[in-house]
């Protein structure tokens, strides 16, 4: 469905992705680990079209996105749930929820979205009418999620999710994106949380550096020790 | 006089004017929220739309058209600013956009100028709004009433619009986060086209209204005008809608307040005054009244 | 790197006799009219290469600080106007002034060492502000002062001219003045204090983790920049002769700037570069104003022209080159002398080691 052929991308003059690889194929759940800095959430950034390729090409669904704006590549059904959230602090739940729809035509079927993303996360639908800023970050994040899917997206793009919240929440979240990719959604999600990513995934991209050093079905990675040494620092799972 | 009649007049003129700053705050608001760019430039779309009726009125049409054209004379000004001199600097620092802004207002009033002359020119606004509403000894002009009602009736209907229509609620998300807006799929592009247009509208009305109070027009109208819509968006919180209006009223009654307060030989420093209670606010708040309390740590 | 400090010496050297000789030849062989644009570059040179001190090497734009060269110029006039015209055209100074008639370089230095003051106390609240919001502030400033200039009658004639200031400004003394100030610029910008703050001037967070602080460097750079600015003023009002309050405001605070971003932000030889082509331009462009023959055509007068031409001049700078023509950075006089020399294009006349 997505593929990233020898990416190169530069910010300013740093080089942060260096020839970078990836393949999602549809229904997949793929995990994008990796250090502080490893260049996931520049890779993420490159493929929702914020960032432009120095040089190599990605493809979603036989078309070329390398040169395409954000404004298109939310339109061909790629959805992003940013790292930190950045939900709109100064509009309610409900035009949060809206603006993840900006692009949709039918109204209808946008009120009844916003139904079921409240199915998925109650809480949502007691501070409907909330403004962003008074959520807390639990509830910010599962905002940032609902408001991401309701452009139905058909590829999720989910960077750190799990940052800075409580197990709990954590736990509920991941509970989600199991969800979500049992009902269809293919997702490239991003973590440094790699127990829980491995958990819920088919594949794993490892990045260190702007590089992809390895890849791989989760089975093999999680008792591989080289993942251990890059960074789960101690035993995996 | 009584004292109330005194206070009440002063009142509805601090609201008048307030609601002109008010409406040229909230211009400038709304294209600093998403571009961080503050447009010096928005005082000459007052002069554009006033010398635009003022054309049509002399050509010999009513004045509701004359006006009409006026406010599509400053629309179109400030479309045409943003595609021709911001789209290309868009991402600069801020300061390069700042000083755009400063190169593109002296390039408009020059133009002006050698167009139009930079004599002055009476703006014959029609007879009904030079009169007065008398009130026994009270005497309030029609166009100050009518100043308030435009305002207060486009202010209503911006504010339904930023909170009911998705065009208006994709400004407000633009201009709070950029980067998530265009995450979301938000066309930029006819955000940012929709801020100018919507805040050039509202210039070229305020042209009318000044123009009618003044009763005249010339190249160099728009330079204070535009400087107290500043102060007034930097008073209520630079980017907040709500703090421009909040700003552009609470700048009228200061001006007007200052004006009845100071003695006469400090009358002609009012405008010194008013930026010394803008540096003394932002001292205290150095992001205006409705931006955060915090302070830079320096 | 010996060699490229003696290199870049020599070439400093060579560029100084060179400045020196053509001020000895303007002074003896040009005409009025090319003396007069010598002296008014010098005192443009100045305030670009004052501007450049806070505008481009900290995080504040400041729009005001034509209101210091206001301050300049009319305290140094006031203080070097003989008593008589004194007594005609500011009957009602205070006695204490009425008295006093000073030669040029105490009034100026006094003039410098006001506006020092009146930044450091306007400073110690503006510097503390950033963005958008410092420079609305400092536009203040220049609006408060030409509030007080218009309306303070007794010190300054009010919105009526300032005339009868002595000619006190020789082409001496302008470039005397605008030695020092370039001296005194590039020392600051070449210090490591200066290449710190101008590699931070735009974040602060990083300026005080290399232990700059950051009220301090910007309050130094507001005042330094203030007592030049009004040295400026100084030279302007004993070069000019007769000004008023509108001589130091919303355009003459575009000219400095359109200079300085033009040439390039943080860059003292940029500063100077700038100020070198506007001036230049805007005389060409101002007699080409009156109206000019070529071969056939003639190109009929068009009053404000050259603003107009700078102010679209201006905009493509920004949209084209930001950083200005020298992009923010030094001359780099190996790179001049190889291109005038026609050597392969970036290769250095002197071979230095490469600094990581």
């Amino acid at each position: 469905m997505l593929t990233l052929e020898d990416v190169n991308v530069y910010y300013g003059q740093v080089h942060a992705l260096k020839g970078v690889t990836i393949e999602v194929k549809e229904g997949e759940l793929v995990a994008l680990l990796g250090a502080n800095g490893a260049g996931k959430s520049t890779t993420l950034m490159t493929v929702s079209g914020i960032l432009r390729p120095h040089s190599g090409h990605i493809h979603y669904e036989g078309r070329d996105l390398t040169r395409s704006s954000p404004y298109d590549i939310v339109q061909f059904g790629i959805g992003h749930c940013p790292e930190g959230r950045h939900i709109f602090g100064s509009l309610t739940v409900r035009e949060n929820l809206l603006m993840g729809a900006v692009q949709r035509k039918d109204q209808a079927e946008v009120l009844s979205d916003m139904e079921w993303v409240c199915s998925l996360f109650p809480v949502l639908a007691e501070r409907i009418r909330q403004s962003g800023a008074t959520l807390s970050g639990g509830e910010q994040q599962m905002l940032a999620i609902g408001r991401a899917l309701m452009g139905r997206p058909r590829l999720l793009l989910m960077d750190e999710p799990s940052l800075g919240l409580a197990p709990v929440i954590v736990q509920l979240i991941f509970r989600v994106i199991k969800q979500l990719h049992q009902q269809g959604v293919t997702i490239l999600l991003v973590e440094q949380n790699a127990r829980q990513a491995l958990q819920v995934a088919n594949l794993c991209y490892l990045m260190e550096t702007g590089r992809v050093v390895m890849s791989g079905p989760v089975e093999a990675l999680r008792t591989n020790p080289e993942v251990e040494r890059i960074y789960l620092g101690g035993s995996a799972a | 006089m009584t004292t109330l009649q005194y206070l009440t007049q002063q009142g509805i003129n601090a609201i008048s004017i307030g609601s002109l700053y008010a409406l040229m705050a909230i211009g400038l608001a709304m294209v600093f929220g998403i571009l961080r760019l503050i447009n010096f430039a928005h005082g000459d779309l007052i002069m554009v739309g006033s010398y635009g009726a003022l054309l049509l009125l002399v050509l010999g049409t009513p004045f509701w058209v004359a006006a009409l054209g006026g406010i599509v004379a400053s629309t179109i000004a400030g479309l045409l600013m943003e595609r021709v001199a911001y789209r290309p600097i868009r991402g600069a620092p801020d300061v390069s956009m700042l000083l755009t802004s400063f190169a593109v207002t002296i390039l408009l009033e020059n133009v002006a100028i050698l167009v139009f002359s930079p004599t002055p020119r009476a703006f014959p606004a029609p007879s009904f709004l030079n009169s007065t509403f008398r009130f026994g000894q009270l005497q309030i002009s029609k166009i100050d009433v009518v100043a308030i009602i435009v305002a207060v009736i486009l202010l209503v209907l911006l504010t339904l619009f930023v909170t009911r229509t998705k065009l208006g609620i994709s400004m407000r998300a633009a201009s709070e986060d950029l980067l998530a807006a265009r995450l979301m799929g938000i066309n930029v592009n006819g955000v940012i086209a929709t801020a100018f247009a919507l805040g050039s509208m509202m210039a070229g009305v305020v042209g009318l209204l000044w123009s009618a109070r003044v009763g005249k027009v010339d190249p160099l109208m728009g330079f204070y005008p535009v400087l107290k819509a500043f102060v007034a968006s930097v008073i209520g919180g630079l980017g907040s809608l709500p703090g421009a209006v909040l700003g552009g009223f609470l700048l009228g009654f200061l001006e007007i307040l200052l004006q009845g307060l100071l003695p006469s030989s400090l009358a002609p420093f009012r405008d010194a005054f008013v930026f010394v209670a803008l540096i003394i606010l932002l001292l205290f708040r150095p992001n205006g009244i409705m931006g955060s309390a915090e302070r830079e740590k320096i | 790197m010996q060699s490229q400090r003696l290199f870049n010496l020599l070439t400093l050297l060579i560029l100084v006799i060179l400045t020196v000789g053509l001020l000895i030849y303007t002074e003896l062989a040009a005409s009025a009219y090319i003396h007069r644009i010598v002296v008014g570059l010098a005192i443009s040179i100045i305030l670009v290469v004052s501007l450049n001190l806070i505008n481009g090497m900290t995080g504040v734009f400041s729009l005001g600080q034509i209101g210091f060269m206001a301050i300049g110029a009319y305290t140094a006039a006031i203080l070097t106007l003989p008593l008589s015209i004194k007594e005609g055209n500011l009957p009602d100074l205070p006695s204490w002034l009425a008295q006093v008639e000073l030669s040029f370089l105490p009034a100026t230095l006094l003039a410098g060492l006001l506006a020092m003051i009146v930044a450091f106390l306007v400073g110690l609240s503006l510097m503390r502000l950033s963005g958008p919001y410092v420079s609305v502030a400092t536009l203040g400033f220049l609006v408060i002062v030409q509030v007080i200039l218009v309306n303070w009658d007794e010190m300054t004639r009010g919105s009526r001219t300032f005339s009868g200031v002595p000619p006190f400004t020789t082409l001496w003394w302008a470039w005397g003045w605008t030695i020092l100030t370039i001296y005194i610029g590039w020392r600051i910008a070449q210090s490591m204090y200066g290449r710190r703050m101008i590699a931070v001037r735009d974040n602060q967070i990083a300026a005080q983790s290399l232990g700059i602080n950051v009220m301090r460097s910007r309050l130094l750079a507001y005042c330094l920049s203030a007592f030049f600015t009004a040295v400026a003023g100084s030279l302007w009002a004993h070069f000019i002769l007769s000004f008023s309050p509108k001589s130091f405001y919303f355009v003459e605070t575009f000219s400095v700037i359109t200079m300085l971003v033009i040439g390039g932000m943080g860059s003292v030889s940029g500063s100077i570069l700038g100020a070198v082509l506007i001036t230049v331009l805007s005389e060409i462009l101002r007699n080409a104003e009156r109206g000019i023959a070529i071969g056939p055509i003639d190109i009929p007068p068009v009053y404000g022209a050259s603003q107009i031409l700078m102010s679209i001049i201006f905009i493509l700078v920004i949209v084209f080159r930001p950083k200005g023509l020298l992009g923010g950075r030094e001359i780099d006089f190996n790179r001049f002398w190889s291109w005038l020399l026609l050597k392969k294009p970036g290769k250095p006349v002197i071979q230095g080691k490469e600094v990581e």
